[in-house]
């Protein structure tokens, strides 16, 4: 018996590669760029090799400045056929590529993973049915997304740079919902992982997408700035990582494109003692042993509680054991190759630096193929939060071990990363379970299970992971735009009566010292001065402190550490705001007094729209709510609106308190906090508005006012570490200041580009997307099953 | 197959067992696909399987003729020109006959001289729903008809009850009849509603004193399935390590084609270690299932699709 059992070995079980090589041969294993519906001829190339041989596949071309213009020229022209196509006929065109790319799955599989590295396990079972899903989902959407988004447009052409762990998938991506809202396309695959994009540029001939509408240009990262730098292009989509996603928001600050960001990753993978460890083991491996751990949301720290860390390892360590490292064409692989040398490097030198900083490197004995690139599932103990190891993105196959005590001390260390991708939590308490997903600041969690994706959720992250989701309808909403709500005068510019004649109470008040409102406390500012206020006719009416650095520091402090406020009920926090409503318009006369004395204009009018505001923004807070994703499994996902966190906002000059009003309610309704500089010119009434926040139960900390020079306090909240989001309406030079000031930690901006706004005939559409920009949603996957 | 004494019945070990379903269900269906075994590898595992099927009938309609036929194919499973174009040399057969206590004096006859072992079912087989002691007497009267090993079923109700001291003490007494010879504990897993409690069920069983644990008797609603087996086989893994002893495992019901064959084989390999790969601790219960792997021999060595016709039937 015992000597028949060595004979119970796999063997090799090679998929065939020869249809894939077929068709490298039919290109002579050369590659032009995709434009306007042909294949151009291969011009300055480069090679593209297999990582798990070294062998080169094909030599593809590297896109010149010059063919991203005629891409995005042809792009260009394309749009105004392509908007205009029946919403019938585009959902025909997507259905098409949904259905070609299944009769061409196998090809497909093999395809990437010869280019890429990944086990053909991976590629044929996940990646390319999730490609399918992904085109089948937004045939769909293009069939009816005018129904369901009636006043909003595509942005026309729009450009998209995708990685090379998945690349015909975060092609899909990026093209379905672009094509399904009547945009079109000019993208660019990774420099390493052309291949399928090249093939499925071909499926885009075989189901006669009009020329122009899909272009696809290969090359390398100079190509992707080209094409984040075109002027057509007015939405910009990137995935890759943290550091290119700066870049290019640095590349298009001001320019007004809008960005969406999928970037890097430090996620947490957390087990609970009252767990199915053995299926939370499986779940590791399919965390962080996926795709070579090449994985943007892989669950790369392991949070174990204490008391089951050993027993935890030891069925993990066996489990490892049985993990098969070769050659990625054999169906029995469970790792491949990491894509290219620069990258099994860097890994290289994370693990070596880690174990310099003290972690005990683990490793099953697996045999490592002497060609191509390598490298073993890797187990890091004895880690910290404080090592370097626990806190780099490596993008490899490498884990870190973390033990926890409390579900608090979990959310603590999960959360203690600069970014914010995904959570997984294993626990079989639903209460637990539950508790935990909305404590942990990330765009996905996922209970009991791990790197689950579909069409019909959203994927993306918070923090330093980026903005912007990809799947379901938030995903949609990306690629779709309002039309321009902006106005071309002014309110104050179109004031007509002359000021002076207006009529203006006359009697002496008692002398007002206005304080700034940090902390639900009146505080004088830092620097000691005020800076006056002047009426229409330049009387001096009031005084404002001038506030500094420091005490927008203290304001986004206070900001940072209110939580009553965001763990408030929706109804109290209605109710809060409803109360508000009710302290201002017992104050009505005063503040349009003073509106009329500092602007000149109808300062009762602004007054009662503030308080119509008010109570539209109370109706609101608890009826923005989230949606039940339908995903294809035995389970739900939760689409979760959650607030940005804090929101710094600095209004403009214009109707000073009702915009004030606007953009400061509309981020409390839904949770977040707020730091607010208002109106430079005209600051009296907003920053009054104290008065009415402490009458009203308004937590403190929640809102925090400071008044002062608009651009030296913005820069001083544009670079805050501790501010989530920026809202800027001033001029065109500051908008672009605060978008590239934001890269500091990514945070999400919503600026004016130096427009204005009718702030008395807002239309629903901007009243909608100011809670839409106070909001990101969190994906919440629960299977479920006893 | 060293038999052991009954182990202490811990009440808190049988209640904090947690099985994700989800999970589980997730890991049988990827793990299929993880693994892949081609050619002649495909043809050796084939050969194991034979040598670990408990060839079953468990009919009405069994009699002593039926009953001898069976066992002349548990001898002769495969045809021998297909085992002579496989260069088999070693001698196979299946690795037991599984049958009602009341054919076993006819299977033991008819299994003379051969490697094959002799099963039998017993206690109150399907249900469980007799008084004990004729479960007793039942397992005495196979043990002295010939049978080696013992297919006993649990009472389920015992377990959707709760009544985990009682079903202790019930396998415990399978356990002391059946003496030095081997027991066969069978959960009836498509009757447990969970797979927490199959979970449950597979702890009490090998507390009690089980040699294998067995997920069905086939006549469940539900038959063997790689979920209830991955449960039951990452049970036996954590007994190993709390006690040292090895309990195998059996997989009965519903598995009547080569590539689900396969599939356990996998499961085993991958969950247990390649020691369970042995027909002391692993069986399949089958008896269309050899058809089918005979088929499959066939086309490996012929290059052609065999027909049902061409191979004796069982």
């Amino acid at each position: 018996m015992k000597q028949n059992n060595t004979i119970m070995n796999y063997g090799p079980s090679p998929e065939s590669s020869s249809a894939a090589y077929d068709w490298l041969s039919k290109s002579k294993k050369k590659f032009g760029h995709f434009i306007n519906g042909k294949m151009t001829n291969p011009k300055n190339t480069f090679k593209t090799i297999n990582p798990s041989t070294g062998e080169v596949l094909a030599k593809i071309s590297n896109g010149t400045e010059n063919d991203i213009k005629i891409a995005v020229k042809s792009a260009k022209a394309a749009f105004k056929i392509w908007k205009n196509v029946s919403s019938f006929q585009r959902s025909k065109y997507i259905y098409a590529l949904a259905r070609l790319i299944q009769k061409n799955s196998r090809i497909l599989s093999v395809l990437e993973t010869l280019d890429n590295g990944k086990p053909i396990r991976e590629s044929r079972d996940i990646d390319i049915p999730l490609v399918a899903r992904h085109f089948y989902y937004h045939a769909g959407w293009g069939k009816i997304f005018k129904d369901e988004f009636p006043e909003k447009e595509p942005f026309g052409v729009v450009g998209q740079i995708i990685p090379w762990n998945f690349p015909l998938l975060m092609l899909a991506w990026k093209i379905a919902p672009a094509l399904a809202t009547g945009n079109t396309i000019v993208l660019k695959p990774a420099e390493t992982t052309s291949l399928t994009a090249l093939f499925f540029a071909e499926l885009c001939m075989e189901a006669l997408i009009p020329p122009g509408v899909i272009n696809i240009v290969t090359g390398d990262g100079k190509t992707g700035s080209y094409i984040a730098g075109h002027p057509t292009v007015s939405k910009l989509a990137f995935t890759g990582s943290t550091e290119v996603g700066r870049l290019l928001r640095k590349q298009t600050a001001g320019e007004g494109k809008k960005l969406s960001l999928e970037l890097g990753g430090k996620s947490a993978f957390i087990v609970f003692e009252d767990a199915d460890l053995d299926s939370a083991v499986e779940g590791v491996i399919d965390s962080i042993w996926f795709n070579q751990g090449e994985v943007c949301c892989a669950g790369s720290r392991l949070l174990i509680q204490e008391g089951i860390q050993k027993k935890f390892i030891a069925k993990l360590k066996r489990r490892m054991e049985k993990l098969h490292l070769g050659d990625p064409l054999d169906k029995s692989t469970d790792i491949g190759a990491i894509n290219s040398f620069d990258q099994l490097e860097k890994i290289k030198s994370l693990v070596a630096s880690g174990a310099k900083e003290g972690a005990r490197v683990y490793q099953p004995k697996v045999k490592i193929p002497a060609d191509g690139f390598f490298y073993p599932p890797t187990l890091l103990e004895h880690t910290h939060q404080s090592m370097n190891i626990c806190q780099a993105e490596i993008f490899g196959p490498v884990l870190s071990v973390i033990t926890f005590r409390t579900p608090n001390e979990a959310v603590e260390i999960a959360n203690n990363s600069r970014y914010g991708l995904s959570t997984s939590v294993w626990t079989e308490s639903i209460n637990l379970g539950l508790d935990l997903a909305p404590k942990i600041k990330v765009g996905v969690v996922w209970i009991n299970s791990t790197n689950m994706f579909d069409a019909s959720a959203g994927f993306g992250g918070y923090r330093e992971s980026g903005y912007g989701r990809e799947g379901g309808k938030e995903g949609l909403l990306e690629y779709l735009r309002d039309r321009d709500l902006s106005t071309k005068t002014t309110p104050i510019n179109s004031l007509t009566k002359d000021p002076s004649v207006l009529k203006i109470s006359k009697e002496q008040n008692i002398d007002r010292t206005r304080k700034l409102f940090i902390g639900g406390k009146q505080n004088r500012s830092d620097s000691g001065y005020d800076r006056k206020i002047f009426s229409r006719s330049n009387q001096i009416i009031g005084q404002v402190p001038e506030g500094n650095k420091k005490d927008i520091r203290d304001a986004v402090e206070a900001a940072s550490k209110e939580e009553k406020w965001r763990n408030m009920t929706a109804h109290n926090r209605a109710q809060v705001i409803y109360y508000a409503a009710e302290n201002l318009e017992l104050r009505k006369k005063e503040y349009a007094d003073i509106l009329q004395k500092m602007t000149g204009i109808d300062g009762e009018k602004e007054v009662e729209s503030s308080l119509e505001t008010i109570f539209h923004y109370a109706a609101w807070a608890d009826k923005f709510e989230g949606t039940i994703h339908d995903v294809p499994i035995r389970g739900v996902s939760l689409a979760m609106k959650e607030p940005i966190g804090v929101i710094g906002i600095v209004c403009p000059n214009d109707n000073p308190l009702l915009s004030f009003i606007h953009l400061v309610f509309s981020a409390l309704c839904t949770g977040n906090s707020v730091v607010a500089i208002p109106s430079e010119t005209h600051p009296l009434s907003a920053l009054d508005m104290y008065q009415v926040f402490e009458s009203s139960d308004m937590p403190a900390g929640a809102i925090n006012i400071v008044t002062g020079n608009r651009e030296t306090l913005t820069q001083t909240l544009a670079i805050h570490m501790g501010v989530d989001g920026i809202w800027y309406f001033g001029s065109k030079e500051g908008s672009a200041i605060v978008e590239e000031l934001s890269t500091s930690n990514l945070k999400q901006t919503w600026v004016n580009y130096g427009a204005h706004y009718a702030w008395l005939e807002l239309s629903k559409e901007f009243r909608m997307l100011s809670l839409h920009k106070a909001t990101q949603v969190k994906n919440i996957w629960i299977p479920y099953g006893e | 197959m060293t038999a052991r004494d009954p182990l202490e019945l811990d009440i808190n070990l049988i209640l904090s067992q947690k099985v994700n379903l989800s999970a589980v269900e997730r890991r049988c269906e990827t793990l299929v696909k993880r693994r892949s075994v081609k050619k002649r590898y495909q043809a050796d595992w084939l050969l194991k399987a034979i040598q670990f099927m408990d060839l079953t009938t468990l009919a009405g309609d069994d009699t002593p003729a039926r009953v001898e036929r069976l066992c002349h194919k548990a001898r002769n499973p495969v045809r021998k020109d297909i085992l002579d174009s496989l260069s088999n040399s070693t001698a196979l057969s299946t690795a037991a006959v599984c049958v009602y206590p009341e054919l076993v004096r006819t299977a033991k006859s008819a299994l003379e001289k051969s490697a094959v072992e002799l099963a039998s079912v017993a206690t109150g087989f399907p249900t469980g729903l007799v008084p004990e002691r004729t479960k007793i007497s039942e397992i005495n009267a196979a043990i002295s008809n010939g049978a080696s090993e013992i297919d006993v079923v649990i009472n389920r109700n015992k377990v959707l009850t709760a009544n985990w001291r009682s079903l202790y003490n019930d396998i415990k007494a399978y356990k002391k009849a059946c003496g030095s010879f081997h027991l066969k504990v069978i959960i009836g897993a498509g009757d447990l509603g969970t797979l927490r409690n199959v979970a449950r069920a597979s702890w009490v069983s090998m507390l009690a004193g089980a040699d294998f644990i067995k997920t069905s008797t086939g006549k469940e609603p539900t038959n063997a399935s790689l979920p209830v087996s991955l449960v039951m086989l990452r049970a036996i893994r954590d007994f190993h390590e709390m006690t040292g002893f090895k309990v195998g495992f059996k997989a009965a019901g519903g598995i009547s084609k080569a590539k689900q064959a396969i599939n356990y084989l996998v499961l085993i390999k991958e969950e247990l270690a390649e020691e369970w790969l042995d027909k002391s601790l692993f069986r399949i219960g089958a008896s269309s299932l050899l058809a089918d792997v005979e088929r499959q021999l066939d086309h490996f060595v012929s290059g052609a699709y065999s027909s049902g016709n061409r191979h004796p039937i069982v």
